[in-house]
């Protein structure tokens, strides 16, 4: 399935930081929006700024616009306080993109566990993320790092564990 | 000193300096004592280095002829023998000289003051007989700057334009000043669509005055008080500093939605387009987008295509 983009997307001001605040807040959200969506669609889950700002969501090659550094990085700051991103460095060069949070992600998994009746099993988390069983699953492939922090989340809700085994670490459902 | 004698304008030796030579005659008995209570020489020569010495040859003699130092009394007491070993030559003539110039100089200044009213006066009278002419003329002239220009300066009042020195300066003349404001811009306003840049005023008044200029600081200070003098002007100041003059009875706010209803027939608009289609100048022009992106009626699309306003989308789509 081809990404859809949104009719801002072709709309010149869409490009341009607009100087009215209220105006500025409605254009800023749907930048978050698109930028989450196209990344829960091809599956990013970490961002390099430079290279951002050349791919086609920021730069819309056919209606000759691109959304200026400054823009990129003011509309980095409202995905991070909205808990969508995560600097990896001080210098802002590169980035964790959160499209669906690991409180979210956490949800998911335990809602596949619980519908199979695999409560009180033990996971390894390759199983969990590479296994047969999880093929068809949103969280299929999801990257290490976001698997523990959601896993860690299920943990502060009591709903998990997380266990070191021999050759890595696994998770027990409650 | 001894009276003068005579006076010869030494012009002989070509290298040396001009020089003066002044004759003495034997000074009478009764004569009050000079600088110099004796000589034994009957002349002096004044030496002019650069020039002055054909100016200062001609007042002399003319001093000289019309002795006016026997006539006019003694400026200050003569100094005693004791003081008078100083060297300095000191005369009531010379002094006399000097006050004389300072009181032509005077006079040339105060001539040519009253040169200048007399050519204000003439200026205004040739005002008013052209404007008189176009009057009898009415027909034959056809519609020009000039014609306005002049019928401007009648509006005027020109006769009296409203100066400093009638009205002094401070608060009553800038009220004076306010008051006419509101009588000339009425119908160039109108003629405009309610609005004008305070430049344009500017212009517009000072060349309808031609003389006794206003200062842009007065014109300002003139137009502050349109609003506390009830007059159905404002002077206005959008947030770029732009000042302008409207009608009271002009609503910026209701041209916004005129504006909103321009963009979104075209779909987008620059400044100068937009200029064009009203008739407006630019500066105005972009200061009512302004204005309507302040409203959120517009957005912007700033590119190095320029600066275009686009209806705000993001407030009307969801």
């Amino acid at each position: 399935m081809s990404f859809e983009w949104p009719w801002q997307y072709n709309f010149p001001p869409f490009f341009t930081l607009q100087p009215n605040v209220d105006t500025r807040q409605k254009q800023l959200a749907a930048w978050c929006s698109l930028a989450l969506s196209y990344c829960r669609h091809h599956k990013l889950y970490t961002l390099d700024i430079m290279e951002a700002q050349e791919s086609p969501v920021f730069n819309h090659k056919n209606i000759d616009r691109k959304l200026s550094m400054e823009a990129i990085l003011i509309v980095f700051e409202e995905l991070r306080k909205k808990g969508n991103l995560e600097w990896l460095d001080k210098n802002k060069t590169r980035c964790l993109v959160m499209w669906r949070r690991p409180e979210e992600w956490g949800k998911l998994i335990y809602q596949w566990v619980s519908q199979n009746g695999m409560v009180n099993t033990v996971f390894t988390l390759y199983e969990l993320i590479n296994g047969d069983d999880t093929e068809r699953e949103e969280f299929h492939g999801l990257e290490d790092w976001m698997l523990i922090r959601s896993l860690q989340a299920l943990q502060m809700d009591g709903k998990a564990e997380v266990i070191s085994m021999d050759d890595g670490k696994g998770v027990k459902f409650f | 000193m001894a009276i003068l004698s005579s006076l010869i304008y030494d012009r002989t030796s070509p290298l040396s300096c001009a020089k003066i030579v002044v004759h003495l005659h034997a000074s009478p008995a009764n004569k009050e004592p000079g600088p110099y209570q004796q000589s034994k020489f009957s002349y002096f020569k004044l030496s002019f280095k650069e020039h002055g010495q054909i100016e200062f040859f001609r007042r002399l003699t003319e001093e000289l002829s019309q002795k006016r130092w026997e006539s006019t009394p003694m400026s200050q007491p003569i100094p005693t023998a004791t003081n008078s070993q100083t060297g300095r030559t000191r005369a009531v003539g010379i002094v006399g000289i000097e006050r004389k110039i300072e009181e032509r100089r005077k006079e040339t200044e105060k001539i040519s003051q009253s040169k200048l009213m007399v050519k204000a006066k003439e200026m205004v009278e040739l005002s008013r007989s052209i404007a008189n002419k176009i009057k009898d003329k009415q027909g034959d002239i056809t519609e020009d700057e000039t014609i306005r220009f002049k019928s401007y300066l009648l509006s005027m009042g020109i006769a009296n334009p409203v100066t400093r020195e009638t009205h002094g300066s401070g608060t009553h003349y800038h009220l004076q000043l306010a008051k006419q404001l509101g009588d000339i811009l009425l119908a160039p306003l109108e003629e405009r669509g309610g609005m004008m840049a305070l430049t344009e005023v500017y212009c517009l008044v000072n060349r309808a005055r031609g003389m006794e200029l206003l200062s842009p600081e007065d014109l300002v200070n003139a137009c502050k008080m349109f609003e506390s003098l009830k007059q159905p002007l404002r002077l206005r100041i959008f947030d770029s500093g732009v000042m302008v003059v409207q009608l009271q009875s002009h609503s910026e706010e209701e041209m916004i939605s005129s504006a909103l209803d321009n963009v979104t027939d075209k779909g987008s608009l620059t400044a100068e387009e937009f200029a064009k289609l009203l008739g407006l100048s630019v500066l105005l022009s972009k200061e009512r987008l302004l204005l309507a992106e302040k409203m959120g009626h517009l957005c912007r699309d700033d590119s190095v295509e320029g600066l275009r306003f686009y209806p705000n989308l993001f407030n009307s789509q969801a």
